[in-house]
């Protein structure tokens, strides 16, 4: 589903990504680790298209087709979808008129019939459960006010709407208590199927006891320095970032 | 304030027009005011970014009366399903016949000015340029010397009139050059209540200019609501005085909507005379081509314990020029104010100018006042999140913008008149969600 081969970015003169390797396939999770300022959110930001960052080198191949040519909104009608580590409070648009614009101009890229009012609402009611999330919420302005849980729902909330194929959950963790955490995880997992696949960007291992990886990643300098299972997570929670470190400056 | 002379045409101006019978007095004094300043130039701190007297002497010829008007019918002026007082006026000149009043007359009188002098000569006598200013705006001079019509509207104390009033002031430049200065005087009386909506439409490629001189009287306890539409042609040039006065315990909301014309100037004053008043003051300008908007406002805090609150808003496109002026005055009286002030603009082409500033003079010392303006582009991180959804950047960009006015409807509580002025906003937007 999505190939990243030796892909490199930066923002302004600051180098960032220095040539990651990735392979997603459909039906996987994949969690992406590292120490703070070590290019997981640029990582996430450049697969979204976000325009700040200049990819200067390598290739990311999604479904056959070369993301990097995409517009943000065209990755987004591909299937792509980036859940925000900080969702952008925007007064005056409510969700729903928000999600209604999103799922429509969707449909419309893909050939399909836009949604009728009624239609649109009968989808919402249904995903509005899956996150537990309530209606006088997605009345409301987007995201302005909510608390740091409720705008993590949201964003869930809006991953379900948009069914997406490949979910890129940018430290969804963060700001969470652990009743949220656990609503929003099990969200996601819900939309988990054989088709399509999941990229969890986290610093802690804590997310991944409740969103269970099939593989981790460990991001360094802009590089993945080590590989592995669901228990590399474990070893990470154990002993820290400063062991991946010191392996790195001794190779 | 120096105001010069540089208007050759001035003699011409003044010659071209014949005073009217009514308001003698006022209109000599204001045409020896205007001998004596002339129209405002460029050195005029006031009229700074606004060069709106070397466009008119360029544009219009004095010495020709207005062509007839050809309005058969206002249908397209209309606000459809609002079900209101309808006052016409075209080309300067009130129009019984395409006028429509529908409110009992015990609620409220609406009649000519001209007719007002004689038959309500002891009210009009009181109010009548008291509130605007010849001296310090040539152009209510201009307007006070050679007014050639006007309304006159009085509502009785403890009186809501139920339907509002749209003032429709068309003028037709099909076949020539319009030129057109106009009045208002309105008195709310005690406990009364008000809604006026005001919309000017020109008609034709021809020129016209229009000078309207307010005023408007809010007694005590009762209220007003006001909303300006301007959604005029393309060489359209206009200066607008409006004046309100509130006394004890009134409340004054305002709408200004700024669509298009050639050069719109609104110089807008609320007096606040009165203690326990509540003044909620909004605009919004969202200009494109060649147009220049300017909003010069005034709160004039005169007694204590009252709270404004002013929030003009900006969305500049094309060559467009937007001008800001935000005068707050608390005087030494006027403890325990609370005055605030907010002018946010967004720029969108690199062509389109804005100028503004906020002017705050606060001479009584235990007050709550703030200020703010800003001018940028649209949040790019936002217009990310958007995009990121799949919407595209055109209207993700409209969203923001729709959103960025949303609030300046607030003083609107007519879902008629909001209704209509959202479609406006929508329309300028092309607004597809």
């Amino acid at each position: 589903m999505l190939s990243i081969k030796n892909l490199q970015a930066r923002i302004g003169d600051k180098q960032i990504l220095n040539g990651i390797n990735l392979d997603v396939k459909p039906g996987e999770v994949h969690a992406i680790m590292g120490p703070n300022g070590s290019g997981k959110s640029t990582l996430a930001s450049v697969l979204a298209g976000r325009e700040e960052f200049e990819v200067t080198g390598g290739e990311v191949v999604y479904n056959g087709k070369d993301l990097l040519e995409f517009s943000p909104e065209d990755r987004a009608r591909e299937g792509v979808f980036l859940a925000f580590q900080y969702p952008v409070e925007i007064p005056g648009v409510s969700t729903i008129n928000f999600m209604k614009t999103a799922v429509n101009q969707i449909r419309k890229y893909r050939g399909q019939e836009t949604l009728d009012a009624v239609s649109f609402l009968g989808l919402m009611k249904e995903k509005m459960k899956l996150v537990e999330i309530d209606q006088s919420l997605l009345n409301r302005s987007l995201n302005e006010g909510f608390s740091g849980g409720e705008k993590k729902r949201n964003e869930i909330f809006q991953m379900a709407m948009l069914e997406p194929k490949l979910s890129i959950l940018d430290e969804t963790d963060s700001g969470l208590d652990i009743d949220a955490l656990k609503i929003v995880a099990s969200g996601v997992n819900k939309l988990r199927n054989s088709n399509n696949a999941t990229i969890v960007v986290t610093h802690y291992q804590r997310l991944l006891e409740y969103i269970v990886p099939d593989f981790v990643h460990v991001l360094y300098k802009g590089k993945i320095v080590k590989s592995g299972g669901k228990e590399l997570a474990l070893e990470l929670e154990a002993k820290g970032y400063d062991w991946i470190k010191d392996e790195v400056a001794v190779a | 304030m120096s105001t010069v002379i540089t208007t050759k045409s001035l003699s011409e101006i003044i010659g071209s027009f014949s005073p009217g019978q009514e308001a003698t007095e006022s209109r000599k004094q204001a045409i020896q005011i205007l001998e004596a300043k002339g129209l405002p130039a460029g050195k005029n701190e006031e009229y700074r970014f606004t060069p709106i007297t070397r466009a008119i002497e360029n544009v219009f010829t004095w010495k020709t009366e207005n062509s007839p008007a050809e309005i058969n019918s206002i249908d397209q002026f209309l606000i459809e399903g609002l079900d209101a007082n309808v006052v016409v006026f075209v080309n300067g000149k009130f129009s019984t016949s395409l006028s429509k009043i529908i409110s009992p007359a015990n609620e409220i009188k609406i009649k000519s000015l001209r007719e007002a002098f004689s038959s309500d000569s002891e009210l009009v006598n009181s109010y009548f340029n008291k509130f605007v200013s010849p001296e310090t705006d040539s152009f209510a001079a201009l307007n006070t010397a050679f007014w050639q019509d006007g309304l006159f509207i009085h509502v009785p104390a403890n009186t809501s009139v139920e339907k509002p009033l749209l003032l429709l002031h068309i003028n037709d430049a099909a076949q020539a050059q319009v030129i057109a200065h106009t009045r208002l005087l309105a008195i709310v009386e005690a406990r009364s209540k008000l809604s006026v909506i005001e919309k000017f439409n020109t008609l034709g490629d021809q020129a016209s200019l229009h000078t309207f001189s307010e005023e408007i009287e809010v007694k005590e306890n009762a209220a007003l609501e006001y909303c300006k539409i301007q959604n005029d042609g393309g060489k359209a040039y206009q200066v607008i005085n409006t004046n309100i006065r509130q006394a004890d315990s009134s409340r004054v909301d305002t709408f200004t909507i700024t669509l298009s014309g050639q050069i719109v100037r609104n110089n807008f004053t609320i007096t606040i005379a009165g203690e326990k008043c509540e003044s909620h003051f909004n605009g919004l300008y969202m200009l494109n081509s060649n147009t220049l908007g300017d909003n010069h406002t005034v709160v004039d805090h005169q007694k204590p314990n009252s709270f404004s609150n002013e929030m003009y808003k900006g969305v500049l496109d094309g060559n467009s020029k937007g001008v800001f002026n935000g005068k707050i005055f608390v005087r030494p009286n006027a403890q325990k104010t609370n005055a605030f002030q907010s002018n946010r603009n967004i720029a969108l082409s690199p062509s389109s100018t804005i100028n503004t500033k906020p002017q705050l003079e606060i001479w009584a010392d235990d007050v709550k006042c703030s200020h703010g303006c800003t001018i940028g582009q649209l949040d790019e991180e936002a217009m990310f999140y958007l995009q990121s959804r799949g919407i595209d950047k055109t209207t993700a960009q409209a969203m923001m913008l729709y959103a960025f006015t949303a609030e300046t409807l607030n003083t609107i509580s007519n879902e008629t008149v909001k209704n209509y002025v959202d479609a406006l906003i929508s329309e300028r937007l092309h607004k597809n969600f």
